[in-house]
């Protein structure tokens, strides 16, 4: 009973979004659907919140490895949430929104998290030079190609590009970096790119099929 | 000054360079640590001292400057925020110029997001672009906020039949019933072009397929450099045109200073990243430059 119901859910609601795509008079359905859907993505974000908090108390409790950031965690998740909550500084009314300029929480995201975030994701130049200084070597024929292209696109994203090949006469311009750099997006790329994508298009399809179906089964947790 | 700082800076990166260089004809490997130093200084040197390039917008990135700059004044427009503060310096020059354009141009402009950090940088631009430089334009007529809504692709779906469902009110409360900009908005295919603005998920793709193709509204993207090699197979038919990544911003505003006096007078945080992405893409090449040196030489020793 506990595996025969859910695959009963999964098998009307996957039959009858199929349908509402298909055939007009149940196209509200799909809008219907996706409200729910929205519902229920919401109480995601408490269970979200809820398990942060359950886990990083449990990790400071038990003095687990590394509990001084969950200290750091927790701090984190109760300001934003009590300046969020109560609107501390919030210039507008009860309606107005969490983050509205002047408020305590749009100080902390711009000041804190901000910054933060963008120093970590700028950090992956520092990797990208040091990886690309490791693997892109011309060891065999398919790593020379990719060396070239790597070249051709990095000089094709900078005005250097520009600087080195400009001389070029228009009638063979395609011979210039910044047009040369396009050209491998949009002809090597997008064929690759669009080789993917149609892979993904066909296993999304043929996954979806399995779970209406019921083969698939592994979401329940096993086939116990 | 500056001129003399950019001086010293190239002389240590390209100094320090030619040194590896020679070190490497010798067979010598160079340090994961002594990489992270050049980028560093490569990176930092154009930020202390800057330099700026001449940029020229290439057709991908002139496809959504046109399409915004011809269409008639009083166009409806509407920009997706879709993204967080790590792509920010990427994609917020982006945000902010072509809100500038579109607000300049006269079309009515609808701001939303799908991403709960999107909501915050959106009233950045608010607070930074529209409201200094469009001091007379009044919100809900000329321009509306919705603000951020939960639910991803599923927000789209709904959105793109019926917009009021799913967003009745606008970020501060106000029913949009009431507002004038949506007197003739009830869903995604009442607007005139959509620019969606991100780079993870959802984002530019999940606009093509929800919404851009089932209503046939053009999208015009502006994405991480990291996706624009994803996006290209939509582009030109389904994606009108498309900004990559900081060069993308700089292009743009480069164009948008061209053609906008304007402009000309704001800041431009594109072309001003330009610099030290220029000059670390030219160390990183030195660096696959010299990675081949030393590999080339122990192969040879290896061979003898």
């Amino acid at each position: 009973m506990r595996q025969q119901i859910p695959l009963l859910i999964t098998f009307i609601v996957g039959t009858l979004l199929i349908v509402s795509v298909f055939i007009p008079p149940f196209g509200d359905l799909e809008t219907t659907f996706n409200i729910w859907f929205d519902i229920i993505a919401v109480f995601a974000f408490f269970l979200g919140g809820g398990n942060l908090l359950r886990v990083h108390i449990n990790k400071l409790r038990k003095r687990k490895r590394d509990w001084g950031f969950s200290i750091v965690t927790i701090l984190g998740f109760s300001v934003m949430l009590i300046a969020g909550l109560f609107k501390i500084g919030n210039p507008g009314d009860i309606a107005s929104a969490v983050d509205a300029p002047g408020s305590l929480f749009y100080d902390i995201f711009n000041s804190v998290q901000y910054p933060l975030s963008a120093t970590m994701y700028s950090l992956l130049a520092f990797f990208v030079a040091s990886a690309s200084y490791r693997a892109f070597r011309a060891k065999n024929r398919e790593a020379t190609l990719l060396l070239i292209a790597a070249f051709i696109i990095l000089l094709g994203r900078t005005p250097f590009g520009v600087m080195l090949t400009g001389w070029i006469p228009d009638s063979t311009s395609l011979l210039q970096i910044p047009n040369l750099a396009i050209w491998i997006m949009n002809s090597p790329n997008l064929a690759g790119q669009r080789a993917i994508m149609i892979g993904i298009g066909l296993g999304v399809i043929s996954m979806s099929l399995r779970l209406i179906l019921g083969i698939e089964r592994s979401y329940l947790g096993g086939d116990k | 000054m500056a001129h003399l700082g950019v001086i010293i800076s190239m002389l240590v990166i390209f100094g320090g360079l030619a040194w590896l260089l020679f070190r490497s004809i010798k067979g010598r490997e160079v340090e994961r640590r002594v990489i992270f130093v050049f980028i560093f200084v490569a990176v930092a040197a154009p930020i202390l001292f800057p330099i700026t390039f001449e940029e020229h917008a290439s057709p991908v990135v002139k496809g959504l400057f046109d399409h915004i700059d011809t269409l008639p004044p009083g166009s409806r427009v509407l920009i997706s925020f879709d993204y967080d503060p790590a792509m920010a310096p990427e994609v917020q020059p982006m945000a902010n110029a072509i809100s500038f354009h579109c607000l300049d141009r006269g079309h009515k402009v609808v701001f939303m997001s799908l991403w709960a950090t999107g909501q915050t940088l959106l009233f950045n631009t608010l607070e930074d672009v529209i409201r200094p430089e469009f001091p007379d334009l009044i919100d809900g007529v000329d321009f509306i906020s919705t603000g951020y809504k939960a639910g991803n692709e599923g927000v789209l779906n709904v959105i793109v039949s019926d917009f009021k469902k799913m967003f009745p009110t606008d970020v501060n409360g106000v029913p949009l019933d009431s507002v004038p900009i949506f007197d003739e908005i009830n869903s995604c295919a009442d607007f005139d072009l959509i620019v969606a603005l991100g780079g993870g998920r959802p984002g530019p793709k999940e606009w093509v397929l929800f919404v851009g193709d089932p209503a046939d509204v053009p999208i015009g993207v502006g994405v991480a450099a990291v996706v624009a090699p994803q996006l290209y197979p939509y582009y030109p038919r389904q994606i009108i045109g498309m900004l990559g990544g900081v060069k993308g911003a700089a292009e743009y505003e480069s164009e948008l200073a061209h053609r906008h006096e304007r402009f000309k007078n704001m800041a431009q945080p594109g072309l001003k990243m330009m610099g030290p992405q220029t000059l670390a893409h030219i160390v990183i090449i030195c660096f696959i430059v010299i990675g081949n040196v030393a590999f080339f030489r122990s192969r040879r020793r290896k061979g003898n």
